[in-house]
């Protein structure tokens, strides 16, 4: 430290000399711009920042001003200090932007390395199939009933119109449930999801809106286009003044929803029990819309070329069983529809062998994920 | 039904240019299915014309005799000179009138005729049989035609008719008279709006004497009709164009006599029966069967048969089943000179169910189980006799037999506008009544509504709607408008939901969803090792199973799973977990037999509990199988088995979609390790209960149903995690700070965790927030038989920060408990 300045002349103290200040500046700003990396940068602020650094050593030495000098002294330290911090900070952003670069791009790894740690399951397409099938409806204010696998005849046959000998009701190939001495049980395996019809208008209060996805059983072997246990989803309204021009437009629908807009359907008259009158329906096929129709060179292979596809039956329910359920003929109407729910996933996803529905292989179920 | 167009149209004219197609496409529409169309003949083509054999020279040298002949076919070949043809039948003569077709021909099946050296001669052309022109099945020989049929060197194709259209109609149950030519000609004239002619407006003469004697009884037989036809020539052949219409009708020829009952039951819908009436004892009786009597019938079965059987007896006994089956002894033979037709109405629910007794489905039982004309039978008859003289030199007998009980007509009366507002079409006035009448109903107008009558034919129609669908389907289908249904409903029912997202969840966790069918057998059971007393043994047994082996419903839905498991490993996937929701089937005690009610009107509750006190249990279940690697080995280092921890993790996962927790105890229970199977339990109602087992199975099972060893399953019931789960309640979230403790307990090795975790949660009191088991040790340092179990407390306040001593306090407590209940002490 310098004696005590009695001149007065800060000219005389040498660091606090102007030119001193600025070429001490000079320097250091020169050192901070230098500097290559953090450490370098750290180097710097230690020589030229710190407190020995020649700056602050100055500083130090404007207690040996006269007063009169101090004030313009200390303002020309102070921002000589202040520019050197500043660039520092600066600086030191740089380069620290520059080392998360480097490390960053250092710890590069190959994203495409496969992560089949844990597996996704799936869940079965028919399942998921069957719920939008069932959603369509339930978007249009439908809900969903249910009844039971096992189920007495009389809801399976005698409510739905099937006349004891009929040969409709041994059409339906049924499993029959032995009784406990092997006699009759009355009971059946359902032979359709038709019960919950009357299921439904037995527990439910008038109107019913009602689609119910289920399981049914009959005595077919199985094989490509076959099983002995399939599903099908129901679709029931009884309420006043309903017309099969409800009908087609709930079918409609569906049709839509699963295969296209613009999709045309068909009734054709047929015969069920427990509709009365009664159709199938058939709809436009949706790969060629009936341009395979007589077409020998573009045959289609998703209508055979017949041009429409069969979806599913469908009526008014039969007045008489509505009145086994209870409901007043004469004042209630209503119509049905039952659409195969397999039928529906071959067709909108392609699948070719019912094989391939039953057996539980997981490349298949796999393929479908768990929502679609 | 198979349906000739050349048929149909001698009782229809159809507009000019119809093809077979639009033809089909318009009665499918109309409910008449056509499955196919066959186009016989359509790929035939000429010359193939008549032709007369001059003359005949016996080859002989070759493995068969060969004849070599000269055939006059007119001016056909061009040149007029015979045509010399090699020919290796032998049923024809100098003389004879025969099909030749010339060498350019093509015959069906695509065989093309030519010029070729055959046998060392030229032959130029073929002489054709009827299976060769496609006709019928007949492989004795060529036709030989008989004299005066056609001109020799005329074209032969149409006058045979060797091209024809046939429609495979699939009738439906209800629509017994499409059964016949008669049927589909009457919709089809109606479908074009041209006249019909009906076959059956068969011209019959009162009977002049008595017929054969018969008695009826009128609850099984409404009308019953017995003709005679004398003097039959048994040797008379059918005619060609009659044999050709049964084949294409799908039907045998087999004699005139016979062919003739079923070419007027094709046409009318008539089944007929035809007695050689030699062979019959005197007079008939329409009856039922009485208990112990037998029938040989005519397949030379032995039949016994039931009280609930229609017979038709003479004095011997029964000689048919009637409407299914004649007997073996009365039926008409090679040698039959004295016919004797039957064309009967029988009532069709006894015919349906003798049908199925005696597992007879015949042409007849076809349509008497779907309803006949029950007035067509007199002409039936008589159109049968009169073939029967003008093809066989009969004379028809004058008298017969005509039984009648008539039956009741019902009138239907209904709305005009019924119709329309069924199919929600406002069609003109008037619409009802046309269509109505054009299939046959009588129509009164009664005011608004109409009285109508349905015909003798149409047995089908009984109700307003049975009209409604004749008028609509006439006047369309495909003109029902569209429109889009609105309802009210409130979405799916928690359960629906809870079932979706339980699917969800486990297939995010890994699973993979399987539908196996619920066929088991006592096998899969063994397999189980359920024991003797096991409920899941008292199972539902179907009365005709697919399989023997495999004749009970599923009480359980592992045995699916473990297949569809196996089936995997087998084709090379062992890292396999898969599950699948769905209903098992449990008897309930002194289940006893689901009632049939009455339909004319609603069940009772009473009643309806009657049902459902009949029918099993049907809980819906949800079960995993878990085999192999549950997490891959990779770049990233090893993998992990499944083991039973991850079955009881998949339980976990079902019960917590539901917001529900599982408290887990160990057990012992078939299927499983009875040293590695949880029991999982819920609270239901404040009520604990039973929802399922989870851990790794027993090595038997393993090796009965061939899985992976160590593999793991979980089964819990789906409907009572449904009842356990409650209204979740939002928690008050402390913002204060947590204060942790670990601990580190000694116990008996014996020791369930999930007890000391239980008695350390009860005894660290309301501050705990959580509890958490992070390591289990046993070892040397703990000693033989013991274990150290470590766990992590959490505790937090909702309104202050913690001190060190409020933790440690609480901490002491939770300990103490844990050494109360379960012996524990702290680990040094």
């Amino acid at each position: 430290m310098s004696a005590p300045n009695n001149s007065f002349d800060p000219v005389e103290v040498t660091p606090l000399h102007p030119d001193e200040v600025a070429r001490m500046r000079e320097e250091a700003l020169a050192a901070v711009e230098a500097a290559r990396d953090l450490a370098e940068l750290k180097e710097v602020r230690l020589a030229h920042a710190s407190d020995r650094s020649p700056l602050a050593l100055a500083n130090r030495e404007i207690g040996a001003l006269p007063p009169a000098a101090k004030a313009e002294a200390g303002k020309r330290v102070g921002g000589a200090r202040r520019d050197v911090g500043q660039a520092l900070k600066e600086r030191q952003a740089v380069l620290e932007a520059e080392r998360d670069e480097r490390v960053l791009v250092e710890e590069r790894v190959d994203v495409t390395l496969p992560w089949d740690r844990a597996p996704r399951g799936a869940r079965h397409p028919l399942t998921t199939v069957a719920e939008r099938m069932a959603d369509v409806f339930v978007g249009m204010g439908f809900e969903i009933a249910e009844g039971p696998e096992v189920e007495a005849e009389w809801f399976n046959f005698d409510a739905l119109n099937f006349q004891p000998d009929h040969p409709a009701r041994t059409m339906q190939d049924t499993f029959f449930v032995e009784g406990p001495d092997g006699g009759d049980s009355g009971m059946v395996l359902r032979t359709h999801t038709s019960p919950v019809q009357i299921r439904a208008l037995v527990s439910r209060e008038l109107p019913v809106y009602v689609v119910a996805p289920g399981k049914t059983f009959r005595t077919d072997e199985l094989d490509a286009t076959h099983s002995p246990v399939f599903h099908q989803l129901e679709g029931l309204v009884v309420d006043k003044g309903i017309t099969m021009a409800h009908l087609r437009g709930a079918i409609d629908a569906f049709v839509e929803t699963f295969f296209g807009e613009g999709l045309r359907t068909r009734f054709r008259a047929s015969y069920f029990p427990f509709t009365e009158p009664s159709a199938e329906v058939d709809m436009q096929c949706f790969v060629c819309r009936g341009a395979s129709v007589g077409d020998p060179e573009a045959p289609c292979r998703t209508c055979s070329s017949e041009g429409w596809i069969e979806i599913g039956g469908c009526g008014v329910v039969n007045p008489r069983v509505l009145t086994a359920a209870g409901v007043d003929p004469q004042v209630y109407s209503g119509w049905a529809f039952g659409l195969g729910i397999e039928r529906t996933l071959m067709f909108a996803h392609g699948v070719r062998d019912m094989h391939d529905m039953v057996e539980g292989d997981i490349r298949f179920t796999s393929a479908f994920g768990s929502e679609n | 039904m198979r349906v000739p167009l050349s048929w149909l149209r001698e009782y229809v004219d159809l507009p000019a240019g119809t093809t077979a197609r639009d033809l089909a496409s318009r009665l499918t529409l109309a409910g008449l299915e056509v499955e196919t169309v066959d186009e016989l003949g359509a790929d035939l083509t000429g010359p193939i014309v008549y032709g007369r054999v001059l003359e005949i020279e016996e080859l002989t040298g070759f493995k068969k005799p060969i004849r070599y002949c000269k055939v006059d076919v007119g001016q056909a070949n061009g040149t007029g000179e015979p045509q010399n043809i090699v020919c290796g039948a032998r049923n024809f003569s100098e003389g004879d009138l025969v099909v030749v077709s010339l060498p350019g021909a093509e015959l069906p099946g695509g065989f093309r005729i030519g010029s070729r050296k055959t046998y060392g001669k030229m032959s130029e052309g073929m002489i054709c049989s009827a299976s060769e022109l496609g006709l019928w099945d007949d492989h004795s020989g060529i036709i030989v035609l008989p004299e005066g049929f056609g001109e020799v060197g005329e074209d032969a194709i149409g006058p045979l008719g060797l091209r024809e259209d046939v429609l495979d109609i699939a009738v439906t149950p209800d629509r017994g008279y499409a059964l016949s030519i008669r049927g589909v000609a009457r919709d089809t004239a109606a479908l074009y709006g041209t006249a019909f002619r009906d076959p059956a407006d068969v011209e019959v003469a009162a009977p002049a004497g008595e017929g054969h004697p018969a008695e009826t009884d009128p609850e099984l037989c409404g009308r019953y009709v017995l003709r005679g036809a004398t003097g039959f020539d048994p040797d008379a052949p059918s005619p060609l164009w009659m044999k050709r219409r049964l084949h294409q009708c799908g039907v045998r020829s087999v004699s005139l006599a016979v062919d003739v009952t079923n070419y007027v039951m094709l046409e009318l819908g008539q089944p007929l029966h035809a007695w050689d009436r030699t062979a019959l004892q005197g007079a008939l009786s329409v009856r039922a069967a009485a208990p112990g009597e037998k029938l040989e019938t005519l397949d030379h079965v032995q039949r016994s048969l039931d009280p609930d059987d229609i017979v038709i007896a003479d004095d011997s006994g029964p000689v048919n089943i009637a409407g299914v089956m004649g007997g073996a002894t009365t039926e008409i033979s090679l040698t039959t000179t004295e016919v004797l037709v039957e064309a009967a109405h029988f009532d069709a629910m006894h015919i349906a169910r003798a049908s199925r007794r005696h597992q007879l489905s015949s042409e007849s039982s076809r349509r008497f189980e779907r309803g006949v004309d029950s007035a067509v039978q007199l002409a039936a008859a008589t159109r049968a006799v009169e073939l029967l003289a003008e093809l066989g030199g009969a004379s028809v007998e004058p008298g017969y037999t005509h039984v009648v009980h008539p039956a009741e007509r019902t009138e239907i009366v209904v709305e005009e506008s019924h119709a329309g507002s069924v199919a929600g079409v406002d069609y003109p006035e008037g619409t009802a009544r046309t269509w109505l009448e054009a299939i046959g109903c009588e129509v009164e107008a009664e005011g608004t509504a109409l009285r109508v009558t349905p015909p003798t034919w149409r047995p089908d129609l009984t109700d307003p709607n049975d009209l409604a669908e004749e008028v609509i389907r006439f006047e369309g289908y495909e003109n029902i408008p569209s429109i889009r249904p609105r309802a009210s409903g409130r979405g799916l029912t928690a359960g629906q939901r809870l079932r979706r997202a339980v699917g969800r969840a486990l297939a995010a966790a890994g699973h993979n969803e399987v539908l196996s069918y619920p066929f088991v057998g006592e096998r899969d059971l063994d397999g189980l090792q359920l024991a003797a007393g096991d409920a899941r043994r008292n199972s539902l047994r179907l009365a005709n199973p697919l399989r023997d082996e495999e004749p009970l419903l599923r009480t359980t839905l592992l045995p699916g799973l473990f297949k569809a498991l196996a089936r995997n490993v087998g084709r090379g996937f062992s890292d396999v977990s898969l599950f699948e929701t769905g209903l098992v089937y449990r008897p309930r005690p002194g289940g006893g037999r689901a009632p049939l009610l009455p339909v004319d009107r609603g069940p009772s509750a009473e009643e309806l509990a009657r049902i459902d006190a009949a029918l099993p249990e049907q809980p819906r279940h949800v079960a995993a199988v878990l085999a192999g690697g549950f997490e891959r080995a990779g770049w990233w280092g090893p993998g992990r088995e499944a083991t039973w921890a991850d079955a009881v993790q998949a339980a976990r996962e079902v019960a917590l979609t539901a917001g529900v927790e599982l408290e887990v105890e160990a057990d012992a229970h078939a299927p499983w390790h009875p040293g590695r199977c949880a029991a999982l339990y819920a609270r239901v109602d404040g009520e604990r209960v039973l929802v399922g087992h989870a851990g790794e199975l027993h090595p038997r099972t393993v090796k009965a149903f061939g899985l992976p060893e160590r593999s793991a399953a979980m089964e819990v019931d789906l409907d009572r995690i449904e009842r356990a789960r409650t209204p979740a309640t939002a928690p008050e979230v402390s913002t204060y700070p947590v204060a942790t403790q670990d601990v580190a307990l000694v116990v008996d090795a014996s020791v369930p965790v999930g007890e000391i975790s239980a008695a350390l949660a009860e005894g660290a009191g309301e501050l705990l927030e959580s509890v958490r088991l992070f390591d289990v040790y046993t070892g040397d340092q703990v000693g033989e038989g013991r274990k150290s179990v470590a766990f992590t407390l959490r505790f937090r306040a909702g309104d202050r920060t913690l001190t060190a001593e409020e933790a440690g306090a609480a901490r002491d407590a939770a300990v103490a408990a844990a050494a109360e209940r379960t012996g524990a002490s702290m680990r040094a």
